[in-house]
């Protein structure tokens, strides 16, 4: 009997709830990531402080107790009635972001300073010049971290399922309640995790070949 | 070590335009070292200033401190009779009119060379696209790199990075230009082409600062001498004077050396 075919939809459904949480956490955790690096190389003391305690914080808490966080705590103050979904990527996204600045950080520093020196001489302000003139440069250098990152949010990702989320780790756990045979629930979904994985790996190099052409 | 008092505008050679440039009294410390002691000095519109002395002495922190790229612990600096504000809107404002060329060029490197020269006006000065670019290359055919527009920086010599990078302040309109040895970093070969556009904007009426150690550029170009040493002003002349009579021993110690190389 085979597993896959009787619980499709299920596995399905999983596959695609391990993608939908992969995609919009990754997407926060850029946004907020580069902000938060935009802080921590400002001139402006406050937004250092603020960018430097947000990586601390977020860096070194178990992921475990973030989720504990956004499920338990969130929904009493802020998001009353918020869906799993929504919960999942705010803990995801919150913490992988603390990882991106840092990529995106180093990237920064690798840039030599005559660049935002010569930028600010011509007048552009700090974002300007972080923006067109820093950033542009330190993408190439980032890359490669950035695509660990999110493969690892990917991994991370699971954890939602243990809240109660609806996606693979989730389904491979029901099923495995149900009494089938656990190795291949787990091959099946492992596969399905490598075909996210997979695809991330091969985005992030698509994009930094284009990066290599146009210099 | 003799320390001859300073006097404004020695000689007669310097345009009488008004102060563009005043320093007053800028002292600057890095940690302990008191790179600029007591600077003080004044460039007049249409003037062009040569900066000169020994390696460390803070010429390239006067320089940048003319646009705020360095800070300064006490005293004042005025451009155009504005004092320089603090960091933010305003300070990028102003620095907009002072046009500044590096001794590495620091052409963006992911730009072509017409984008370098684009970017402040369409950025800063907002202006239109289209009018942006033909200044652009008017520009860059005045100094001699039209051909290399669509170009990266690193597909050019340094001679040509240098000029783009000129190009790319004048593009600003700057009311003074700074010069950080802007040829101590090219070949031999190359030091000519860049000190010919030097040379033609002194003729065109540019406020100059030069620091710089070439003293055929000095003698021609400049209407005075600034000679540093220690982080203060030891001496200012016209170029002549200083070369063939400078006054102070520091003067004299520091000449000696560069003509015997
Ligand atoms: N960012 C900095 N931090 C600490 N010390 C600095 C810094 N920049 C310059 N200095 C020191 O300040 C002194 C003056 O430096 P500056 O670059 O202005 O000299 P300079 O006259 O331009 O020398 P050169 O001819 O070598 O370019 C030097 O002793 C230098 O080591
Ligand atoms: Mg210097």
């Amino acid at each position: 009997m085979n597993v896959l075919l009787d619980y499709l939809p299920e596995f399905r459904d999983g596959f695609l709830g391990t993608l939908a949480i992969t995609v919009s956490s990754a997407l926060l955790a850029l946004v907020l990531g580069v902000l938060i690096a935009g802080f921590r190389v400002s001139p402006v003391p406050p937004l250092r402080a603020f960018g430097t305690a947000w990586v601390t914080v977020l860096r070194n808490t178990p992921l475990t107790l973030l989720f504990l966080v956004a499920f338990f705590v969130v929904p009493q103050i802020l998001f009353q009635g918020a869906s799993p979904y929504v919960l999942g990527t705010l803990a995801l996204g919150f913490y992988t972001s603390s990882f991106v600045c840092e990529a995106v950080r180093a990237g920064i520093t690798t840039v030599p300073l005559g660049q935002a020196e010569a930028a600010r001489s011509l007048g552009m302000t700090f974002a300007q010049t972080l923006r067109m003139v820093v950033l542009p440069q330190a993408t190439r250098t980032v890359i490669p971290p950035l695509s660990s990152i999110i493969i690892a949010l990917t991994k991370n990702s699971a954890i939602a399922g243990a809240f109660g989320y609806g996606e693979l780790f989730n389904v491979s756990k029901l099923l495995n309640d149900k009494g089938y045979a656990i190795a291949w629930i787990f091959l099946w979904t492992a596969l399905a995790y490598l075909v996210i994985t997979f695809s991330i790996s091969g985005l992030f190099r698509l994009v930094e070949r284009r990066l290599g052409v146009a210099r | 070590m003799s320390e001859v008092p300073v006097t404004e505008n020695a000689g007669g050679a310097a345009p009488a335009g008004d102060p563009l440039v005043v320093l007053d009294k800028v002292n600057k410390h890095f940690g302990a070292l008191h790179v600029l002691q007591d600077i003080n000095l004044t460039i007049r519109r249409g003037e062009v200033v040569v900066v000169i002395g020994p390696s460390g002495s803070g010429k390239s922190t006067l320089c940048r401190t003319i646009n705020r790229l360095e800070t300064i612990d006490t005293g004042t600096i005025a451009i155009d009779g504005k004092p320089l504000p603090q960091e933010g809107r305003e300070l990028a404002r102003l620095r907009a009119d002072v046009g500044m060329v590096f001794q590495s060029f620091n052409l963006f490197a992911h730009k072509t060379v017409l984008e370098n020269v684009m970017l402040g006006q369409t950025k800063v000065r907002r202006t239109e696209k289209a009018a942006a670019e033909k200044k652009a290359r008017t520009l860059l055919d005045r100094v001699g790199v039209g051909a290399q527009a669509e170009k990266y920086p690193a597909q050019l010599s340094g001679g040509q990075q240098q000029r783009v990078a000129i190009a790319r302040a004048l593009a600003m309109d700057p009311k003074v230009m700074l010069f950080d040895e802007p040829t101590s970093a090219l070949d031999p070969e190359m030091i000519n082409e860049v000190l010919e556009v030097m040379q033609q904007l002194a003729r065109e009426g540019m406020t100059m600062v030069v620091v710089t150690h070439e003293m055929g550029f000095a003698r021609s170009a400049a209407n005075r001498v600034v000679f540093m040493a220690d982080g203060k002003i030891i001496e200012e002349a016209e170029p002549t004077q200083f070369f063939d009579n400078p006054r102070s021993d520091r003067a004299k110690d520091f000449l000696s050396k560069i003509l015997h190389h």
